[in-house]
């Protein structure tokens, strides 16, 4: 017995070259998160307006109708990124055919129109999503993200907040090939 | 002139290491004296070798030779000296020469001071070694020269990465690489000891300065690799259990439970073809680290260039030595006779637990940083693991480690005095426990976590001390407890300073992750930010020029109870050759806790003026510094114990080898 278990590092090391072997295939890219949505149309479920807002709420048809290129930023008043980012989601906002629209997700009334107060409230209409269903339907990996749409298909997905050059560049790029199109 | 040199010096050292590896296997085959000592040679000319060649390289670098080509991708002539000379080892190509170097070196160390070992246990143990070196040296002459040329000269490089330009990241990579490679030294030996089929008290006590000089390495390297992240990434942060940061932690973690276990070994004649398990695993966890940060298996902020072709090349190197050393186990350890017996509470015991919970802890941290890959593998899912996972799986497990690691110095070998092992240690338990309640009522509704930790931190300083005292007998006065301090061994004096020192550092553990607070906002001219006490003011930001790079300085003012305290000054600067940006942030350090700045340029042009203003109060950060110098210390005065160089006991004649199969 006691034979047998001396095997058992080299079983557990070999199994591990294994993957470690199939980790090596030189088409896999450990960078990319994919996004489901890519390629087709909005989730249709629509959200309520963040009620001490007001205004629209955010509604897939609508978005998928809407002119121009269509900005979904997923934003919550707890998410120190999504503070970083403001300005470049603000400036955004301001691009002719340009549309931001906002999805508040996991966030409560007051903190999210305190965090709108503050800051300033760059979108055209914000979905408010206090429970995080919304999160299934996009593919939410996390807090900020932003969804490029444009005559009603998502083009693009960007994780993480915009800030700081590298992840401007790759941004700018996307929403100019998708403006030109 | 110096490259070919170098090249050349490299292409004769794999000779060299092709013959090494050989004669001296069969010289200890048959008991042939003169070829068994031939190892000496040729692991001193192949120390000699590699040094030239990484001289040579060196030189390249300081003379900004922008033929190479590897100067040409890492360096400029516009960058400090220093930073020159680091560039060195800044590349893929570079930090393999450094790798082999440090493998080599370990090589001809053993041979020049490794007098007192038998002759066949050295050579056969250098030959082990030169197997390492043949696959590395074979590495970088066929798939990752540094000595490549450019065809047309540019006029100037393209700079080294600016993150890398930095004093504590120069530093960093060397003294890792030490440590990572200090433990092929070990694994040589284990790997010899396995093939001989013969590991005593002897053996152990020869291993364990090697084990020790590569764990004190690994200590100052992670550490000082986390002060870099601390300080340079503008995040605050000095752990992220990113990938290539585990890669380094996981042979220390492991390396720490070889230490302890090497001690039984070397006392009790016991926890043997564990011990060699350990050495082995050890360095395949080192080898490990190597592959994951050149193959780019996995993401990481800090991995070099990704190649899948060398991937492919270190891989094989991987399976052929860590896949043969433990073939070589499963084979030899079943044979390995277990030593003296043990009650359950005995130093045994508890270094059986310690052995036990650092093992657990590195699969901990093993799995968390591979499952990403497996999932991938198995469903295509692509997830990162994060803190959360390590605060669920890893936290709870060192938790025992360091009530455990109270009690381990204070039981004696074979069988404990448990009572008065209790008698010495319930009033620190209870001190301890107290702590833990105060800080509950005081932070009350703060993380729980946090009591807890600085509970431990309590317990693991004074149980530490209390050994110490009760070794020197302070009860009989202090003027002869010092003396009698002074006379302990080197080793135990190292003991109690590392493990207070890990006492210390639990502190900065805690306080700066749990306690921690954080501000991000806009700031223009003249705004004030308030935290933890004290009120910043957003003076305004300065354009600067530095050799290589420009730079915007913040001004902030800090401000306590109305009073000016420093004015703190964070740069962003801009490298314009490499392209990139680096963020200098400004920290007020105190013992309590940092305060620390970091600024970002404006994010939109609507906003000209205003900047993103990044601050932080950690509380008790500089403890993790502070501990970790201490363990460094305790480290190397264990490793200036004169028992473990001279007077090492001659091997037991009453040994019987095992009959090979």
């Amino acid at each position: 017995m006691k034979r047998v278990w001396a095997f058992l590092p080299l079983v557990v090391v070999a199994i591990l070259g294994g993957f470690l072997f199939w980790g090596l295939n030189p088409d896999r890219d450990p960078n990319a998160i994919p996004s489901a949505l890519v390629g087709k149309p909005p989730p249709t479920a629509s959200l309520g307006p963040i009620p001490s807002i007001g205004g629209d709420g955010l509604n897939g048809d609508v978005v998928a109708e809407m002119d121009g290129v269509v900005l979904v930023n997923v934003f919550a008043s707890w998410c120190l990124p999504c503070r970083a980012e403001h300005g470049t989601i603000t400036s955004l906002s301001k691009m002719a055919g340009v549309t931001v629209v906002g999805l508040n997700y996991r966030d409560t009334d007051s903190a999210a129109a305190a965090f709108l107060e503050e800051l300033g409230n760059p979108y055209a209409a914000i979905g408010f999503d206090p429970a995080g269903m919304s999160g299934i339907d996009w593919g939410i990996s996390g807090v900020p993200e932003t969804f490029i749409i444009k005559d009603g298909t998502v083009r693009f997905r960007f994780a993480g907040p915009i800030v700081g050059d590298g992840a401007k560049k790759i941004f700018f790029s996307e929403l100019g090939e998708v403006q030109v199109q | 002139m110096f490259s070919e040199v170098g090249h050349f010096a490299l292409i004769l050292g794999l000779m060299v290491a092709v013959v090494q590896s050989v004669i001296p296997m069969w010289g200890a085959a048959c008991k042939d004296g003169l070829l068994m000592r031939s190892a000496d040679v040729t692991a001193s000319v192949q120390a000699v070798l590699v040094t030239v060649a990484f001289a040579a390289l060196m030189t390249g670098f300081v003379l900004s030779d922008f033929s190479l080509l590897n100067v040409v991708e890492n360096s400029h002539s516009a960058k400090p000296m220093i930073y020159k000379i680091a560039a060195t080892w800044g590349s893929h190509e570079g930090s393999l020469l450094l790798w082999v170097l440090i493998l080599a070196l370990f090589g001809g160390a053993v041979a020049w001071f490794g007098n007192n070992l038998p002759a066949g246990l050295k050579a056969r143990t250098l030959a082990v070694q030169a197997w390492i070196t043949v696959g590395f040296l074979s590495f970088m002459l066929f798939t990752s020269n540094p000595f490549e040329r450019v065809d047309v000269l540019p006029a100037n490089g393209q700079d080294l990465n600016p993150l890398l330009q930095d004093i504590g990241l120069a530093l960093h990579p060397p003294l890792l690489y030490v440590g990572y490679v200090g433990f092929s030294i070990v694994f040589s030996f284990a790997v010899a000891a396995l093939i001989e089929g013969c590991v005593d008290p002897a053996w152990a006590r020869w291993v364990r300065p090697w084990t020790l000089a590569a764990w004190v390495s690994l200590t100052g390297g992670i550490a000082l690799g986390s002060w870099w992240a601390y300080y340079e990434l503008g995040w605050g942060g000095w752990w992220f259990w990113d990938p290539v940061e585990n890669v380094s932690f996981m042979p220390w973690l492991l390396g720490t439970a070889l230490l302890h276990s090497a001690i039984v070994t070397e006392k009790r004649d016991t926890f043997k073809s564990w011990t060699i398990l350990l050495a082995i695993l050890t360095f395949s966890l080192s080898l490990f680290g190597t592959f994951i940060v050149r193959s780019g298996l996995l993401t990481s902020v800090h991995a070099f260039a990704v190649d899948p072709e060398r991937g492919v090349y270190i891989l094989i190197l991987l399976g052929i030595s860590i896949g043969g050393a433990l073939t070589l186990f499963a084979l030899r350890a079943p044979d390995m006779e277990p030593g003296g017996i043990f009650a359950p509470i005995s130093r045994e015991a508890g270094l059986m637990v310690n052995n036990l919970l650092l093992a657990t802890g590195t699969a901990t941290v093993l799995l968390g940083t591979i499952y990403p890959l497996i999932l991938e593998a198995v469903t295509g899912d692509k997830i990162s693991v994060g803190p959360p996972y390590y605060a669920l799986t890893f936290t709870p497990l060192m938790i025992p480690l360091i009530l455990a690691m109270g009690f381990g110095p204070h039981l004696s070998w074979k069988r404990a005095d448990a009572k008065g092992v209790m008698q010495r240690l319930g009033w620190i338990m209870a001190l301890s426990v107290l702590v833990v309640v105060t800080i509950l009522w005081i932070d009350f509704g703060g993380p729980v976590m946090a009591a807890v930790g600085i509970g431990l931190g309590v317990w693991l300083g004074l149980s530490t001390l209390a050994e110490f005292s009760h070794r020197v007998r302070v009860k009989d006065g202090l003027a002869q407890a010092w003396a009698r301090a002074g006379r302990l061994p080197r080793s135990a004096q190292g003991m109690t300073l590392a493990h207070f020192g890990l006492a210390v550092a639990i502190f900065g553990f805690t306080g700066s992750s749990l306690w921690k607070t954080e501000d991000v906002r806009f700031v223009s001219p003249g705004d004030v930010v308030s935290i933890a006490g004290y009120d910043v003011t957003f003076e305004g930001v300065r354009d600067i020029r530095g050799p290589n790079y420009v730079s915007r300085q913040g001004d902030l003012t800090v401000m306590y109870d109305g009073m000016v305290l420093e004015v703190l000054q964070p740069e962003r600067r801009y490298y314009p050759v490499a392209d990139m940006s680096t963020t200098e942030s400004a920290i007020r350090q105190t013992l309590a806790g940092d305060l620390y700045a970091s600024i970002v340029e404006p994010t939109g042009d609507a906003d000209a003026g205003a900047w993103t203003l990044r601050i932080l109060y950690e509380p008790l950060i500089n403890c993790i510094w502070i501990g970790s110098v201490l363990m460094v210390l305790g480290g190397l005065l264990s490793l200036s114990d004169r028992r473990l160089r001279v007077g090492a006991p001659v091997r037991s004649a009453l040994r019987s080898p095992v009959p090979a199969e």
